[in-house]
């Protein structure tokens, strides 16, 4: 049973319920929060930080998008501090893997290179890793190229969550996780995908997408995620 | 390099490394306000200018391209010491972009693919007449300080006059806070 909560975002007082966490409340009061994991009908895991809040009495930046609302609580979602640190979040996808934006099939559909733009992230001051990774072409229709993934997890979240299969999972830590299909199986040899499609259409960025598809050719958005789970789950 | 000598017109130079040379098809696409650059400053070295060496005292730099090779790094190392604003123009200036996909495997891959395997007519890689690449396709900044990014592949020709033009009427802080990889 939700109860109604009141607490201060960015100075604006606001009302939410009780199983609200701080992006939803923030995001229904017009208040924006960079995200890049989020996708409105799958479980938030806070996995890519860039939704970092600042919350009185806190000496931690807290993921608003995992962050329960508590009554009384004071928000701040913009200050200098939270910009740096979510440009540096952003730089740090570009060089942990192998982002050539001229090149990419998701040149001007990436939710990365925008974010870049949104925070005017200029350069990168870190050393970029280079690190070489696979690209799975096994698959009849899809590729998955390791180059461009930031490890957000969508894909794993809609495959378990709505397409029931559970293709994809997260192997290894630090900047030596993959993601993998099938424990590891090339994704063409893969007995559990259905080609759904569904993971492809929730990336953020080019590591998945459809054969054929051409560099910086607009991609079809079909948000039939938020369609089939997120208004039920309001309602 | 004296500041003070009045009415000197400003020096304008432009540099291609390892690019594509389309940050400098984009610089050309500002088209008839090409007159008002040429009004305002001297073009002093650049693809369109028949000078050798890169001349000293020049006040803008545009740097197109990353630095993969020998002569990239003398050239850029020279440019930063004779230039007062550098601009790292492109994607290739700005992160390596292109030429830096090579930096996950090293140049000696790069080389033999290019130059054996690829090839039907006296496969071997060329030893004369080109400088050595580096191990690592690098960023302009890698190597020297730059005062001015300016993403893009390529730079859209409006943001690169503006870019120009921001620098000089000394706004320096001001035009550089636009992203736009790719």
């Amino acid at each position: 049973m939700s109860e109604v909560r009141t607490l201060v975002i960015d100075g604006h007082d606001v009302a939410a319920n009780s199983d609200q966490t701080l992006l939803s409340v923030a995001r229904e009061n017009g208040i924006a929060i960079p995200t890049l994991c989020h996708l409105e009908g799958l479980t938030d895991i806070g996995a890519c930080r860039l939704c970092m809040v600042e919350v009185e009495g806190s000496k931690k930046l807290l993921p608003a998008c995992v962050t329960s609302v508590q009554e009384g609580m004071r928000v701040t979602t913009n200050s200098e501090r939270l910009l740096e640190y979510r440009r540096r979040v952003i730089e740090m996808f570009f060089l942990e893997r192998n982002h050539v934006c001229a090149v990419c099939v998701a040149n001007n559909s990436c939710e990365l290179q925008s974010a870049a733009r949104a925070l005017s992230l200029t350069h990168f001051e870190l050393s970029p890793l280079h690190p070489e990774v696979e690209v799975d072409a096994t698959h009849e229709r899809f590729v998955l190229d390791q180059n461009r993934c930031i490890l957000c997890g969508r894909c794993v979240r809609v495959c378990d969550e709505i397409e029931g299969a559970h293709v994809w999972d997260i192997r290894g830590r630090g900047a030596n996780a993959r993601l993998v299909s099938d424990m590891g199986t090339p994704w063409g040899e893969s007995t559990t995908c259905t080609s759904c499609g569904k993971c492809v259409q929730v990336c953020p960025t080019g590591a998945l997408f459809e054969k054929g598809r051409s560099v910086a050719e607009p991609k079809a958005r079909r948000p039939y995620v938020p369609y089939l789970v997120g208004h039920h789950r309001r309602a | 390099m004296d500041q003070t000598e009045p009415a000197r017109r400003p020096r304008l130079a432009t540099i291609w490394l390892d690019g594509c040379s389309g940050c400098h098809m984009s610089l050309l696409d500002i088209d008839e306000r090409l007159l008002e650059l040429a009004g305002r400053a001297d073009i002093v070295y650049g693809c369109l200018v028949d000078t050798k060496e890169f001349p000293s005292d020049v006040d803008i730099t545009l740097v197109e391209g990353a630095v993969s090779s020998e002569e990239d790094l003398r050239k850029v190392l020279q440019v930063r010491e004779r230039t007062r604003a550098l601009v790292a123009l492109g994607d290739c200036a700005v992160t390596s972009n292109v030429p830096g996909m090579r930096n996950p495997f090293g140049p000696k891959p790069l080389l033999e693919r290019a130059y054996i395997e690829n090839v039907t007519i006296n496969p071997g890689i060329p030893t004369e007449g080109l400088p050595a690449l580096l191990p690592e396709s690098l960023p302009v900044h890698a190597w020297v300080p730059v005062d001015v990014f300016v993403t893009g592949c390529p730079p859209s020709a409006d943001r690169i006059f503006e870019v120009v033009t921001g620098l000089l009427d000394g706004q320096l802080s001001e035009v550089g806070q636009v992203s736009r990889f790719g």
